[in-house]
């Protein structure tokens, strides 16, 4: 039932995201708009796997990095169809689902072992460090679409050489605000979560810093994302370097998970989950 | 029609007009509406201000009560034309003046040019045009640098700007979004440096060069500058015949719209003559007695032949009985001018619709003359679109008198041709007013509150 689920859900993404696509090459409403149901019933499907799973384990589905992408792909399309209702910037649809797509997918393809004791996930802390750091992420990768949207537009108009694309996307001011939105809002999200991970990590380990890889990446993308806010905030930094290191942030953060959990040991990573 | 020329817009007798007018008859004329409603006939294709001054010219006749059935629905059919070609074809959206494409590029930089802030360097007349077409898109302020301040203050007046003396525009850089330049300096009046020096200043908010100078006024190496944009006359140029291209295959397909939708009309105005209405007026009526006598005799089966021909002749004579007088007042009507409206009326007492493809939609009813307008319902309780009442832009230069001048007799079908205002605007204005005026139609309270 659940494996059922979950497949639904990623057709349903992937269709989602064939009618994106093919609404970024007509401008039909209709079709912006089945698109987006598709992808609402895809995060039903989704999420109620996700539900059943934590149920019959009885703690959060986040103990393997397959679990850990799948549900991080459930927040992402979850945050863009709010994102979406309160914006009505339709295109964006076209440049995230994609993304959705490639983190459900990747979520099967990677290795399902386990990589944190399942014991962890009682604590309320570890509850709000995850959930707070999803949410970041999820912002974190909307602004990394609107960067490249923003990109892409820019190039078009600073080089006169109008793509095809140019019709389609919308103003570079409405993109750069938007972005700065996501941004603004997912830092403290981002740094409560962070927070709340060294206070788990010292009620456990007696420790709030281990020199963990993956602590170590996180508070590189941290401060990248800090000096971001930060530049934005006060010397009104905007457009295409702001766009460039929105990108740059939300690589960050991929690597942060990739490197850290598969290849890195460190108690965040699979290896550190077998002793 | 050139005795209406000479005497309303004073026109003197010396002037020939014949070689500015023609004449369309019939379908021609309608077909003619249609082209011009979406601007298919203007100078400029796809220029999206000619639909303003016909509703103008609409909104008049309707105030004066010479619009009928044929009209009535001509014009509103030509409205839905226009917005079925704006639609379905992209022809209201590839900018064709060099300014209106400085206009659409902003906005692709911008978003809502509201609140925004024009700073216009020299006061030539492209500059005029630019400020015209930024002040409709509802930019906040306009400020004006010329070396003469007489003309600096002339166009200050006339836009509601400011002026500043013409060696401190730089200073304005920073308050600024879109600097218009357009002065006959020989060399550069805006350089990299100078720019460059003030983005921080501003915050990094984005900023527009439009150089409409020749030779240019801004150094090109300033568009290098993140959040920087520098288009001069020539990239203009260049945005505008790309669109042209794109504009002729759209027209093309646009132009098989305004056909199509002729063909629609001359079927509704072919229905609107006295026989086949009185035969659609027959055929339902027998229609309705063939499967009424179903009933009655699957229901009677032991009827004998003679009774169920009996039957059949009672009800046939009920019917012919009953549409006798109907069908001879709409014969003794066929010849009268009014006949459309009667026929309309009687397709619409009868439900006749099917006859007539469906057309029989609400608007028709309206200004028939059956139905007297209701009273105008007061501003507050009415459900009426507040932003009927709105001035559209542009509609002042329908009363110029270089803009059409519209006139037809219901029924005669003699349109004069609309005239072409190389002004633009932009399509959402209007698209916007069309919906209002569409959705203004099932409320009988408009026409009367328009007119304030």
């Amino acid at each position: 039932m659940q494996s059922l689920f979950l497949v639904m859900a990623t057709i349903c993404y992937l269709f989602g995201t064939v009618g994106y696509l093919v609404y970024l090459f007509r401008d039909r409403q209709q079709l912006h708009r089945i698109s987006w149901t598709i992808l609402l019933v895809g995060v039903l499907f989704h999420g109620a796997a996700l539900i059943m799973r934590t149920v019959q384990t009885g703690h959060l589905p986040l103990t393997t990095v397959q679990e850990e992408l799948s549900v991080f792909a459930l927040v992402f399309v979850l945050t863009y169809l709010i994102v979406q209702i309160r914006l009505q910037l339709r295109i964006l649809g076209s440049f995230v689902s994609p993304l959705a797509v490639v983190f459900m997918i990747s979520s099967t393809i990677l290795p399902s072992q386990i990589m944190i004791k399942s014991e962890s996930f009682k604590s309320g802390w570890i509850i709000l460090h995850v959930a707070t750091l999803f949410f970041a992420n999820a912002l974190f990768a909307l602004a990394f679409s609107l960067g490249v949207m923003y990109l892409l537009q820019e190039s078009y108009i600073k080089r006169k050489n109008f793509g095809f694309l140019y019709e389609r996307l919308p103003p570079l001011e409405r993109l750069d605000s938007i972005a700065h939105y996501c941004l603004i809002s997912g830092f403290p999200l981002m740094t409560a979560g962070l927070i709340t991970g060294f206070a788990y990590a010292a009620l456990v380990w007696h420790s709030p810093w281990n020199w963990d890889p993956k602590e170590i990446l996180s508070l590189v993308t941290w401060i990248i994302y800090a000096v971001l806010v930060h530049e934005r905030l006060t010397v009104g930094w905007r457009g295409r370097r702001a766009a460039w290191l929105s990108i740059i942030g939300f690589s960050a953060t991929l690597l942060t998970f990739v490197v850290a959990n598969l290849l890195l040991s460190g108690h965040h990573s699979i290896l550190s989950g077998k002793m | 029609m050139k005795a209406v020329l000479r005497t309303h817009v004073g026109l003197p007798a010396s002037v020939p007009l014949d070689s500015h007018l023609y004449v369309h008859k019939d379908l021609e004329a309608v077909k003619h509406l249609f082209m011009v409603a979406s601007s298919l006939d203007s100078m400029i294709v796809g220029e999206p201000q000619i639909l303003g001054q016909l509703k103008e010219a609409y909104r008049s006749a309707v105030e004066y009560r010479t619009v009928k059935v044929v009209l009535n629905r001509l014009l509103h059919k030509s409205f839905t034309v226009a917005k079925r070609v704006r639609t379905q074809t992209c022809i209201g959206s590839c900018a064709v003046s060099v300014s209106y494409a400085a206009v659409e590029l902003a906005r692709k930089i911008f978003g809502d040019l509201g609140g925004k802030s024009v700073l216009l360097i020299g006061a030539g007349e492209m500059a005029e045009l630019a400020a015209e077409h930024f002040l409709r898109q509802g930019v906040r302020r306009i400020t004006v640098a010329n070396r003469t301040l007489e003309r600096a203050m002339e166009l200050a007046a006339r836009f509601k700007a400011d002026t500043i003396a013409f060696d401190r525009f730089l200073d304005a850089l920073k308050s600024t979004d879109i600097v218009v330049s357009s002065t006959g300096a020989q060399e550069y009046v805006i350089d990299y440096q100078q720019v460059k020096s003030r983005m921080r200043e501003r915050r990094n908010k984005p900023l527009f060069f439009i150089d409409i100078a020749v030779p240019r006024n801004v150094d090109p190496r300033v568009n290098q500058i993140d959040n920087v944009y520098v288009y001069d006359i020539d990239d203009l140029q260049g945005v505008i015949d790309l669109n042209r291209e794109e504009r002729m295959s759209q027209a093309r397909t646009a132009e098989h719209i305004v056909d199509e939708e002729t063909v629609k009309f001359k079927n509704w105005i072919n229905s609107l003559s006295a026989v086949p209405t009185i035969v659609s007026v027959r055929q339902k009526a027998e229609k309705i007695r063939q499967s009424e006598l179903r009933k009655t005799f699957s229901q009677l089966p032991d009827l004998s032949g003679r009774q169920k021909e009996a039957i059949e002749i009672l009800t046939a004579s009920i019917i012919k009985k009953f549409l006798h007088d109907p069908i001879v007042f709409l014969k003794k009507k066929a010849q009268r001018d009014a006949r459309a409206s009667y026929m309309d009326f009687t397709q619409q007492l009868f439900n006749l619709s099917e006859a007539s493809e469906g057309l029989g939609d609400q608007d028709d009813r309206q200004d028939s003359p059956a139905l007297p307008p209701a009273p105008p319902r007061t501003a507050d309780g009415s459900s009426a679109n507040p932003g009927l009442v709105r001035e559209e832009p542009g509609t002042e230069k329908a009363k110029t008198p270089q803009a059409p001048v519209y006139a037809g007799t219901p029924g005669s079908g003699g349109y004069s041709g609309a005239g072409h205002s190389a002004g633009t605007q932009t399509g959402r204005d209007d698209s916007l007013s069309e919906c209002e005026v569409r959705r203004s139609t099932e409320d009988q309270s408009f026409f009367s509150t328009a007119k304030k």
